[in-house]
């Protein structure tokens, strides 16, 4: 089995030497109640400065794909739609949809590119499949351009928390090249006005006899705010909050009042004032809203390089020396229990 | 006759050395890499998951026959191997590169452990990874997929919590996922990786400090592995982010009002 698993690579290694192909992306997309996830429209603004082709994949349980692919049909770049239904694909899983990708994306694959957005669910999957094709895949990427002439494909991305930019380029001879995108550096697809529907197809889903791993359940912090990765505007919170019952009494009418969503710092999701899904930073979730509103945040360098691509930033705290004040565009030094009434107060008027 | 379920435990966890996470780092002007003459310690992610190993034998006592600490790195690494020895593993293995060796990227890593774990079947195998779910340094997230790929085993990320029901010979794991937490039940092997969320890593003691360097550090290259760490994408560059414009003290307002006004002029709040 592990000896079938080493040999594959190398023939597709070899076949996409003799031929040097047009860029044809194949795009991993995500979708969450019927709609395609906005990261994904990002990674299809990426997929689609390749400059070649790009079809969309989606995979998903039996009642969900075929609402979604109605959807991605008529997304400005796509050319084709291939989906793929099985109840083992809700969700989706890596040890559950690998098997169809690799098929995919092997036996006389047209496809030069697989791209996804960098969510938790491609994070899992995608270098999962690259690792079985013998490939380094590159994360989260900043940047992508193609080169035609010598199939390369460089990409930008940040290291070290933000704090270096690294230029790297997948050379001609990798046959194949994975990436996921970084959806705050890249603007959505949107559908397209008229016409030209993308062409859809479905493909059989191939999955493992048994699986070694099965889905017991999935908890989903409810919000009716915007979501924290496409949201336009931002509060975030920090230790200063002192508790659970404060971060919401004082963040949620600031929010409210703003149309923001709600984030909130390391520090304030160890202490268990907010939920690990409103982490912002280098190990949660990268933001880059309009508006980035951050009380009680010292400003770490793992919390601003989740934060700091925000086109304004707003920082309250009592600490005149806190290094968000650094990077704030707006910076108010004060108690944040009486700016932020206030400041509600006054944003009703 | 039920066959016999007593089943013995062996946990590699593989390490990284990274620049210390407070470390506030310097691109070289050469704009090859960064200013490496800086504090370095263990990857956060990967004091975790020794330290989520550990957790498991306290629970399970004989149960885990061993817990192997790995890294591949410069010789330096052999002190972040200390330092997971003096956290409770039992013996490490150092895939020794050369001081000025490149980094080697994920894929690498990953078929050098994969090629670990082989090697350790004769000593009873290993049933259980526990890694870092990134490494700090090159932020890349990919190692512990790519490792459980080439294995085909299942694999559990961003692991917020491990229950390992060994008689069944499966582990629950809570995870991360964007918007909320998953748990999936997953068959050994396996391959874990660990969110900050998992536990607060303990401090060595200096007892155990003193213990750690008694325990064997098994020295390998990557030719005794047979893997080839040469990296496959081409570093052009590393340089600096931009520089955000503002900030600083200048822009500070002195109350209410006037962080209002500068809404306005933003054009974020109207009237």
């Amino acid at each position: 089995m592990l000896r079938l698993c080493l040999l594959r690579p190398r023939a597709i290694l070899f076949r996409a030497y003799a031929t040097s192909p047009s860029p044809h992306a194949l795009l991993f997309i995500e979708h969450q109640g019927g709609e395609v996830e906005s990261a994904s429209l990002s990674a299809l603004t990426a997929a689609g400065q390749l400059g070649g082709k790009v079809t969309g994949l989606v995979v998903g349980g039996p009642g969900e794909v075929e609402g979604v692919v109605e959807k991605a049909r008529k997304l400005k770049g796509l050319s084709k739609v291939l989906h793929s239904t099985s109840k083992l694909y809700t969700p989706p899983l890596p040890e559950t949809v690998s098997p169809l990708l690799q098929s995919l994306l092997s036996q006389g694959s047209p496809y030069t590119h697989v791209v996804s957005s960098h969510s938790a669910t491609a994070k899992s999957l995608i270098p999962r499949v690259a690792g079985k094709l013998d490939i380094q895949p590159v994360s989260d990427v900043t940047s992508v351009q193609h080169d035609a002439s010598d199939n390369s494909t460089t990409y930008t991305r940040l290291i070290y928390a933000g704090n270096a930019v690294a230029t790297v380029k997948a050379p001609a001879d990798m046959p194949l090249k994975f990436f996921t995108v970084r959806a705050t550096a890249f603007t959505a697809a949107s559908p397209q006005n008229e016409g030209g529907e993308a062409e859809v197809e479905a493909i059989d889903p191939i999955t493992p006899e048994s699986s070694p791993t099965t889905h017991v359940s999935t908890s989903l912090a409810k919000s009716d705010r915007p979501d924290l990765g496409v949201a336009s505007r931002v509060v975030s919170g920090g230790r200063a909050l002192k508790n659970a019952e404060t971060f919401k009494a004082t963040l949620d009418p600031l929010a409210d009042v703003l149309g923001a969503a709600v984030g909130a710092s390391r520090a304030a999701v160890d202490a268990g004032y907010a939920d690990n899904s409103l982490q912002v930073g280098q190990t949660g979730k990268v933001v880059a809203p309009e508006l980035y509103v951050a009380l009680g945040i010292s400003g770490a360098i793992q919390h601003l390089a989740g934060m700091k691509d925000s086109k304004l930033i707003v920082a309250v705290n009592k600490d005149a020396d806190a290094p968000i004040f650094q990077v704030a565009d707006v910076g108010l030094v004060g108690d944040l229990f009486e700016v932020v009434p206030e400041l509600v107060e006054k944003l009703k008027k | 006759m039920y066959p016999s379920t007593v089943r013995l435990l062996n946990i590699l966890v593989p390490i990284k050395r990274c620049v210390d996470y407070a470390v506030k780092i310097r691109v070289n002007p050469q704009q090859t890499g960064i200013d490496l003459n800086v504090k370095h310690s263990m990857n956060p992610f990967d004091e975790i998951a020794v330290e989520e190993a550990v957790r498991i034998r306290e629970r399970m006592k004989e149960k885990v026959s061993s817990i192997k600490v790995v890294t591949i790195g410069p010789p330096k690494s052999a002190e972040t191997l200390r330092t997971a020895l003096a956290m409770g593993a039992d013996s490490a293995i150092h895939v020794e590169l050369p001081e000025s060796a490149p980094s080697p990227e994920p894929l690498g890593v990953a078929k050098a452990l994969q090629a670990v774990i082989a090697r350790e079947k004769e000593k009873g195998g290993v049933d259980l990874v526990i890694m870092g779910k990134q490494a700090i340094d090159d932020d890349a997230g990919q190692t512990g997929q790519i490792l459980a790929g080439l294995l085909d085993w299942p694999q559990a990320t961003f692991a917020s919590k491990v229950d390992v029901d060994e008689a069944n010979g499966v582990v629950n794991v809570a995870g991360e996922i964007d918007g909320g937490s998953q748990v999936l039940k997953c068959k050994l092997p396996l391959v874990v990786t660990t969110d900050l969320r998992l536990n607060e890593p303990r401090y060595a003691s200096l007892p155990n400090i003193m213990k750690a360097k008694k325990k064997p550090i098994e020295k390998l290259s990557p030719a005794d592995l047979r893997v080839d760490l040469t990296p496959r994408l081409e570093t052009l560059k590393i340089t600096e982010p931009p520089k955000r414009v503002g900030g600083g003290k200048a822009r500070c307002v002195s109350n209410v009002d006037e962080l209002i006004a500068k809404l306005k002029d933003a054009g974020l709040v109207t009237s």
